[in-house]
């Protein structure tokens, strides 16, 4: 049975292309995936994001939990309303999701996980939690809607009372902060500045009109997947899942192995890893040639490596196919990439390619 | 929901052709296809002289979602690519029955009895549910 989130209604009206995304039908794109993609560099833009699961940890030991639970250490969250992004691995350091936490109070942490590893997610958390006496509750009351681009904050704040907006514009990147009956956050998943709101679900449908009056334009996932390649962000399912671990995934920064003394769920697997050296790494790649690089498409090292695309796309911005692939470690040259048949040429390069609606790559 | 002009011919596989006065062809991908696979960001077309026989291999089109195959609905030999689609691919999708024509061709023989009439295609289309 398909699951809907409280703006699937608004969705349909407006004509959305509607697709399963881990379970859930939500717009793929509205008009034109390429055109809402632009307005997010350009403008503003609003996404429904409201399929990712939110869960409240609270306890006396939240904190102490957490720092067991995850691979980035809480203990870096030492003003309220900061956030922290990190995966959540299983005994042998494969990613079982990543996900962002905000410290809220020492008693309050809010997680927002993934769509489709929610239900295995709250699983583990919950079967780990007990032992803390920390309780992890869903907040399916609540709808999140990402409004991202260089207007987005500006136009979000005009939604709110004089005092309110003050606060949502004094945010600091990567802080939260409950405004009124919203939490606001200064997060998304595109490479531009902007908010993500979480509201009681009822309103989300008055908020993405009066967003759309303001000339917020509705984007669909297509957008966001081409927004979060671009900005170099992964995607958990495609770039890391349980098989992988992070120093092979591009996220060995978000792996706090300091302070030694503190133990979480596979740190033996990583600290193994990092002492042996990563056999594998993801890499950035511009294709060279007319193409798009797509997930699963075999790359070819010049030494005879060979490695796979793991997230692939044509950026809007850059006019060419970009992608992630995963490779034997150091390969710094040129690669090849077999894209239905042929060998075509592609270039290594570190991610971002773009960022705040400037390109990265020459 | 799609546009399916009265005048020209269908394919199964969402390809349209249109007679020309001078006894060749032109050929595209049908509103329908290019609606399904959002906006289009290549397009590879065959080159002049190329001699096609049906149901084969064309030319490409790629959008951001997918790659598609197109196939020649007839045999014959190809007399242009559209060479406006190097540059501008988005033509498909904003004019697929005219500006966004991918190749003409001067068709072997008259076998045009195995295409599809426009209240043949209409029917396919609404039965895989679009």
């Amino acid at each position: 049975m398909a699951r809907h989130t409280a703006l699937y209604e608004l969705h349909q009206s407006e004509g959305a292309r509607i697709v399963d995304f881990g379970g859930w039908e939500m717009p793929l794109s509205y008009t034109s995936q390429i055109a809402e993609h632009h307005a997010v560099r350009r403008l503003a833009g609003v996404f429904d994001v409201s399929h990712m699961c939110i869960i409240d940890l609270s306890g006396a030991r939240t904190r102490e939990f957490l720092r067991f639970l995850v691979a980035n250490d809480v203990d870096k969250l030492t003003r309220r309303g900061k956030a922290l992004y990190t995966c959540m691995l299983n005994e042998s350091g494969g990613v079982i999701d990543d996900l962002i936490i905000y410290f809220l109070s020492d008693s309050w942490f809010r997680l927002v996980v993934n769509a489709a590893t929610r239900d295995k997610d709250l699983l583990w958390i919950r079967r780990h939690a007990e032992a803390f006496g920390v309780a992890a509750r869903e907040r399916a009351d609540l709808a999140m809607l990402a409004v991202q681009g260089p207007q987005a904050r500006a136009l979000t704040a005009s939604l709110l009372a004089p005092a309110d907006a003050a606060e949502a514009l004094a945010l600091l990147p990567f802080f939260g902060s409950g405004v009124a009956d919203w939490f606001i956050a200064r997060t998304g998943y595109t490479g531009e500045d902007g908010f993500e709101i979480m509201l009681p679900a009822h309103t989300a449908t008055r908020v993405w009109r009066a967003l759309n009056a303001l000339g917020v334009v509705s984007c669909g996932l297509g957008a966001r997947d081409t927004l979060r390649l671009e900005a170099g962000m992964n995607l958990y399912g495609n770039d890391m899942d349980e098989t992988t671990h992070p120093f092979e995934s591009g996220l060995g920064w978000t792996v706090a192995l300091e302070p030694a003394e503190r133990r979480f769920i596979g740190r033996e697997a990583l600290a193994s890893v990092k002492a042996a050296g990563s056999q594998r790494e993801l890499i950035g790649l511009v294709l060279e040639e007319r193409g798009v690089l797509r997930s699963h498409q075999k790359v070819l090292a010049k030494d005879g490596g060979t490695g796979e695309i793991t997230s692939g796309t044509f950026s809007p911005t850059l006019e060419r196919s970009i992608a992630f692939a995963r490779v034997p470690s150091g390969v710094h040259a040129r690669v090849q990439v077999d894209i239905r048949g042929r060998l075509l040429a592609a270039r290594i390069v570190k991610p971002p390619f773009v960022r705040a609606g400037k390109s990265l790559v020459s | 929901m799609s546009n399916i002009p009265a005048d020209l011919k269908y394919t199964k596989s969402h390809e349209w052709v249109r007679e020309l006065p001078d006894g060749t062809v032109e050929i595209g991908i049908t509103d329908h296809a290019q609606h399904e696979l959002g906006d289009l960001v290549f397009a590879e077309v065959p080159e002049a002289g190329r001699l096609l026989t049906a149901g084969e291999a064309c030319a490409v089109v790629e959008s951001v979602k997918a790659a598609s195959d197109v196939y020649s609905p007839l045999a014959g030999e190809v007399t242009a690519g559209n060479p406006a689609l190097a540059a501008s691919p988005e033509l498909i999708n904003e004019d697929a029955f005219g500006r966004g024509w991918l190749l003409r061709l001067r068709p072997a023989g008259a076998t045009h009895g195995a295409l599809l009439s426009a209240a043949e295609y209409a029917a396919l289309t609404s039965a895989e549910g679009f």
